[in-house]
């Protein structure tokens, strides 16, 4: 798991790599060909399990008519929505217009081939690994390609010429950079750990240990920053439907939508595979299975298999938190990032640099170790308690006026009967019944 | 649409044009637009009860540039027609309406100054359904009905003189008798 564990390791095995530098042009051909064709399989899969998943959790069937359990559904779709007519607005800026759906498509599918699916294999007779191509800079790949994606929703909102969309991409804007700095900075540890930005050397690196285990406050932290990374519920301001009708493709038609649609869902599964690959080990064999036969489950194609589902497992998180949580509040979502996640990812960075630099320090004993860290411990509470205290609210209830300035009546108002009324019920008692009603009805008519 | 209604006649058409419409009929998405009462029945078809998710049409887009079927739930004002209009030019073809309910069919009770007297003096409609308000079940048999229709849509002028010249034509079964419990008898 350390970085003398890493080079253990490559002693024995070639790294990804080492492995994947003397490819052929054709067999890595091959292969983004393939990892084309599974993406794409899998989106259409995608889009029909969380129909059908949301329907589940909702208590009825979701789509079941086309092709066997309704699994044709997202083909149907496709095909529906590129035979559409293609509107382009009047107002709409031509070329970004058409632009931006093809900026949207194209990251994800290339965040893709960094993924270390697997290790070792031998493909028509050439010793390579499961992973298209391997760079030093593998996570940082990622992160560019999932910020280059929102350049698609701005520009998207901005050329429509059409208010509605131009308000989702200024959310959309505003968001993906709160939350692309929580999901960095969640990352830095477990680069601390790996001592490595090649994604290849991360999976390997957790041997001996998932990251999820190790830093279990950063894995929590990318969760939710890759759901408001990737504008899924409940963090989908920018495409809010209730309030923005369609957010940022509200003017997209046909297969400029279909672009935007397949981007979305291909992000999910960036996002995800990108935590398997981070946080849960890549391609490796979970724990109780990874006792069998000397890890394995580990070798050959099998890690395909558990690359697959761990990444299927993140995605059910996806449509899982869609069907449960209600949309925040856009104010609420920002203080979110910016108060919650980035100061906790800061103090957390902190504190695992110190733990490493206790324990790779020499000299330090074991007791000399936990004294420091009860200390650090100590100080971080009384510091705590030394923080002002929230301000008691005023006891008086007060009536919001939501910033209009429009006045409100007071909480406690009571309304008095009006003394003109009083007079009236009075002198209709008085007088006679027929007088009262014609003179009233003149009084109210003309004076009133 | 274009391209296709260029192409000449064969049996490979025939094959296209009834993938092209089973694309069309099995994703049809709904415009979210409610006038009316009518309109919650509409809610409810969507709801778990009757689920109109498992003809794949849960997906109510609320942009009209998304959307293929505009349900009209409800009576239409005088006031609310040019909107009403706007939403149909503002939806790309292929675009189907439904008129859901009598007021929306034909005025119904409303027979007054305030609501026109059936939307079709507004928007072109595909099939009417009457009621007052229809229910769930009575909406979704004229969806699947609507359905039946989309199938036989031709790909273009030869093919739509050919069909009329054969005669060809889905059968509109009502739901009540396609779907009745095995062993009732007529
Ligand atoms: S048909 Fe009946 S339920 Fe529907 S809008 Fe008219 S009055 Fe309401």
């Amino acid at each position: 798991m350390t970085t003398t564990a890493v080079l253990a390791q490559a002693q024995q095995r070639l790294s990804n790599a080492e492995l994947l530098a003397d490819d052929p042009l054709w067999l890595t051909l091959i292969k983004v060909v393939v990892l084309f064709i599974v993406v794409m399989l899998t989106l259409a899969l995608l889009v029909w399990a969380e129909r059908r998943v949301l329907g589940r959790l909702q208590n009825r069937p979701g789509p079941n008519r086309a092709g066997p359990f309704g699994m044709l559904q997202s083909i149907a779709d496709a095909l529906k929505l590129s035979l559409k007519e293609d509107i382009r607005p009047a107002r709409a800026d031509k070329w970004v217009y058409i632009m931006a759906p093809i900026i949207g498509g194209i990251p994800p599918f290339l965040a893709m081939a960094v993924m270390p699916f697997g290790g070792e294999v031998t493909m028509f007779g050439v010793q390579t690994a499961l992973q298209v191509v391997d760079l030093p800079v593998g996570v940082l790949v990622v992160l560019a390609c999932s910020s280059v994606g929102v350049y698609s929703i701005v520009l998207a909102g901005w050329s429509s010429g059409s208010p509605y969309p131009l308000l989702g991409a200024l959310r959309s804007a505003a968001q993906v950079i709160s939350y692309e700095i929580a999901m960095g900075l969640s990352i830095v540890g477990v680069v601390l750990f790996a001592g490595s930005l090649s994604t290849a050397d991360i999976a390997a690196a957790q041997s001996g240990g998932w990251f999820a285990w190790i830093l279990p406050i950063s894995f929590v932290i990318y969760l939710i920053s890759m759901v408001g990374e990737t504008n899924r519920a409940p963090f989908d301001l920018p495409e809010a439907e209730s309030e923005l009708v369609g957010g940022f493709h509200t003017e997209y038609t046909s297969l400029k939508f279909l672009m935007f649609f397949l981007a979305e869902y291909a992000n999910m599964v960036v996002v995800s595979a990108f935590a398997t690959t981070l946080f849960l080990g890549g391609g490796a064999v979970p724990w109780p299975l990874s006792a069998i036969a000397d890890n394995a489950l580990s070798s050959g194609y099998w890690p395909l298999l558990w690359f697959g589902l761990k990444t299927a497992l993140l995605i059910f998180g996806f449509i899982w938190a869609r069907a449960a949580l209600p949309r925040l509040r856009y104010d609420q979502f920002m203080k979110f990032g910016w108060k919650v996640l980035v100061p906790l990812n800061l103090v957390w960075i902190v504190a695992v640099t110190a733990l490493r630099v206790l324990r790779n320090a020499e000299g330090v004993t074991s007791g000399q170790r936990i004294v420091i860290i009860g200390v650090a411990v100590a100080v971080l509470v009384l510091g705590s308690l030394l923080l002002p205290g929230r301000q008691v609210a005023d006891e008086e209830p007060q009536v919001p006026l939501a910033g209009s300035g429009y006045p409100l009546p007071p909480l406690d108002l009571t309304v008095p009967t009006p003394p003109r009324q009083r007079r009236t019920v009075r002198a209709r008692a008085e007088q006679p019944r027929e007088a009262v009603t014609a003179s009233g009805k003149e009084a109210g008519d003309g004076n009133a | 649409m274009g391209l296709e209604e260029k192409l000449p006649n064969g049996i490979l058409l025939t094959t296209v044009e009834k993938l092209v419409n089973w694309s069309r009929k099995t994703s049809m998405w709904p415009a979210t637009f409610g006038l009316a009462c009518c309109a919650i029945e509409m809610m409810t078809t969507g709801g778990s009860r009757y689920d109109i998710a498992r003809f794949g049409m849960e997906r109510f887009s609320a942009t009209p540039r998304q959307a293929d079927l505009m349900i009209v739930a409800g009576r239409v004002s005088n006031k609310m027609a040019p909107v009403l209009r706007q939403i149909y030019d503002q939806m790309p073809e292929p675009r189907w309406v439904l008129s859901m309910g009598v007021c929306a069919s034909s005025g119904g009770m409303f027979n007054n100054y305030a609501i026109v007297q059936g939307v079709d003096h507004v928007v072109p409609v595909d099939i009417y359904l009457p009621g007052c308000p229809p229910r769930p079940e009575m909406l979704l048999d004229a969806i699947l009905k609507l359905h039946a229709k989309v199938m036989d849509e031709p790909l273009g002028p030869a093919r739509a003189a050919l069909k009329a010249e054969r005669g060809e034509r889905t059968e509109l079964i009502p739901s009540s008798v396609r779907y009745a419990p095995r062993g009732a008898g007529k």
